[in-house]
């Protein structure tokens, strides 16, 4: 056993659990983000505060961040492995059929991360330690993050085109990293692998779509 | 019809290739693209130039010896197709073809266009066989083997060993030749025996052998003569998986 933790195959299933359980973590974090659409702000407001200081969540926290961690590290170990196996190239590039998502999961993946980072200085950073506004909801002082949100889709209108650009980066990474995951951890055959290609399809325009619609909604609530 | 070549030329596996241009007059559209090569080398000769080494034997996409990544494609242009079953007349007349040998740390180039496939064997020898004796050809009906696992080893038994799947794929993975040769055996009962050891074992001289993982871009399956689809991949994935974690045998 001590030999699937070194193994090809036993990295790329690091990479399946980890994706999986980050994709796990899209549907809870759109889940939250939907509330954004919702009324004045105030039911979002105390869903994110919920997330931000009930205990399940401390105790998640950094488990979502080592899985960040480890998918990243894995993902930059792998492919440099994998280049490795090719020491001298083609003169004539590659004109297999391949989806471009699939060929190029590493570059969409360091844009995920560029854009996550910030992501994180926008939102995160600022509800942790910086100082964000606070509002009363029934007698309870809460941090005003709608007013966070709000304010930078309203204030700056390329920070919204960078959330849908963020949101075309996920869509792509999601297109192929869905089924691929179920591949590499051998859950699928014949029968199924068309079938879970579609539901990727699915699961990343429903995550990606959803994720882009919000600063398109705030774009046309406040600019337009 | 007319056509330009490019191809890879180099003297030994220590040596430094490069490409050279040859232009071929006469060639007949009907011609295998082996055929051309032929008489290109014929040329050559006949003109006491050194002819092009290449790999091939049965002409007939049996044998797995034809290895050439012609104009960026492993066996060349057409689905399911070996090298010896292309034809001149997929190709226009005054086209340039640049043809190359298969690209891999585990392939090492030894002249021009032939690449050493022995990692192939490597990988067999470390389990790809049953090593109990089999003794005569038994009752049709004494091991019932469903007609879904027939049909599906049989579909995996069809690899030649080409190592096209390692040449299309952009991490010379060689996960879809190992992925062909366990699912094979693991499908039937005489095989099912010593599953675990052959999966653990063949994926471990995999890796050793420099062959890269496989990122599910699926270039391998539709590159490969024989049509083996990426479903053996998850078969495998999940042999080596149960291997690793269920009991040892």
């Amino acid at each position: 056993m001590s030999k699937f933790f070194t193994s090809s195959i036993g990295q790329k299933f690091f990479m399946s659990i980890t994706g999986l359980f980050l994709m796990m973590f899209l549907v809870v974090h759109l889940t939250v983000n939907s509330l954004l659409l919702f009324g004045d702000g105030e039911l979002f407001n105390v869903a994110a505060n919920w997330m931000s200081s009930n205990p399940i969540m401390k105790v998640i926290e950094p488990i979502l961040a080592l899985g960040f961690i480890v998918h990243i590290i894995y993902a930059g170990y792998i492919t440099l492995k994998n280049q490795m196996a090719r020491p001298t190239g083609y003169k004539v590039s590659n004109k297999t059929k391949a989806s471009w998502a699939s060929k190029n999961m590493f570059i969409l993946g360091g844009l995920v991360l560029i854009f996550m980072v910030i992501h994180l200085a926008n939102f995160f950073w600022k509800i942790k330690f910086g100082t964000v506004d606070t509002i009363m909801v029934n007698g309870e002082e809460l941090h005003d993050v709608y007013g966070l949100v709000a304010g930078l889709f309203k204030g700056w209108w390329w920070y919204d085109a960078l959330y849908i650009l963020g949101a075309i980066f996920l869509f792509l990474h999601l297109t192929h990293g869905f089924w691929s995951a179920f591949q590499t951890i051998g859950w699928d055959n014949d029968k199924w692998l068309g079938r879970l290609k579609v539901i990727s399809y699915i699961y990343a325009i429903v995550i990606a779509g959803g994720f882009a619609f919000i600063p398109l909604y705030f774009l046309v609530k406040y600019i337009v | 019809m007319k056509i330009k070549l490019n191809i890879w030329k180099q003297a030994n596996p220590k040596a430094k290739g490069r490409f050279e241009k040859y232009e071929l007059d006469g060639v007949d559209p009907e011609m295998s693209f082996l055929e051309m090569l032929d008489s290109l080398n014929e040329k050559l000769i006949k003109e006491g130039k050194d002819a092009v080494a290449f790999d091939h034997d049965c002409h007939e996409a049996i044998c797995g010896c034809c290895s050439l990544y012609i104009n960026g494609r492993p066996h060349g242009p057409g689905e399911e197709v070996a090298t010896c079953q292309v034809h001149m007349r997929a190709f226009k007349d005054g086209e340039t073809i640049t043809v190359e040998p298969w690209r891999a740390k585990g392939f090492p180039v030894l002249k021009d266009l032939i690449v050493d496939r022995n990692a192939f064997d490597k990988i067999m020898s470390a389990g790809g066989f049953v090593s109990i004796d089999a003794g005569q050809a038994p009752d049709a009906n004494s091991i019932l083997v469903s007609k879904v696992d027939a049909d599906k080893a049989f579909d995996a038994a069809a690899c030649i060993g080409c190592g096209a799947c390692v040449a299309a794929c952009k991490n010379s993975s060689a996960m879809l030749f190992v992925a062909a040769k366990v699912s094979q055996l693991a499908l039937l009962p005489q095989g099912k025996v010593e599953a675990k050891r052959r999966a653990l074992n063949m994926v471990a001289k995999m890796d050793e052998l420099g062959f890269g993982s496989c990122t599910n871009t699926g270039a391998c399956e539709v590159e490969c003569p024989k049509g083996i689809g990426i479903d053996f991949i998850a078969k495998l994935n999940r042999e080596y998986l149960c291997a690793s974690f269920g009991e040892a045998e």
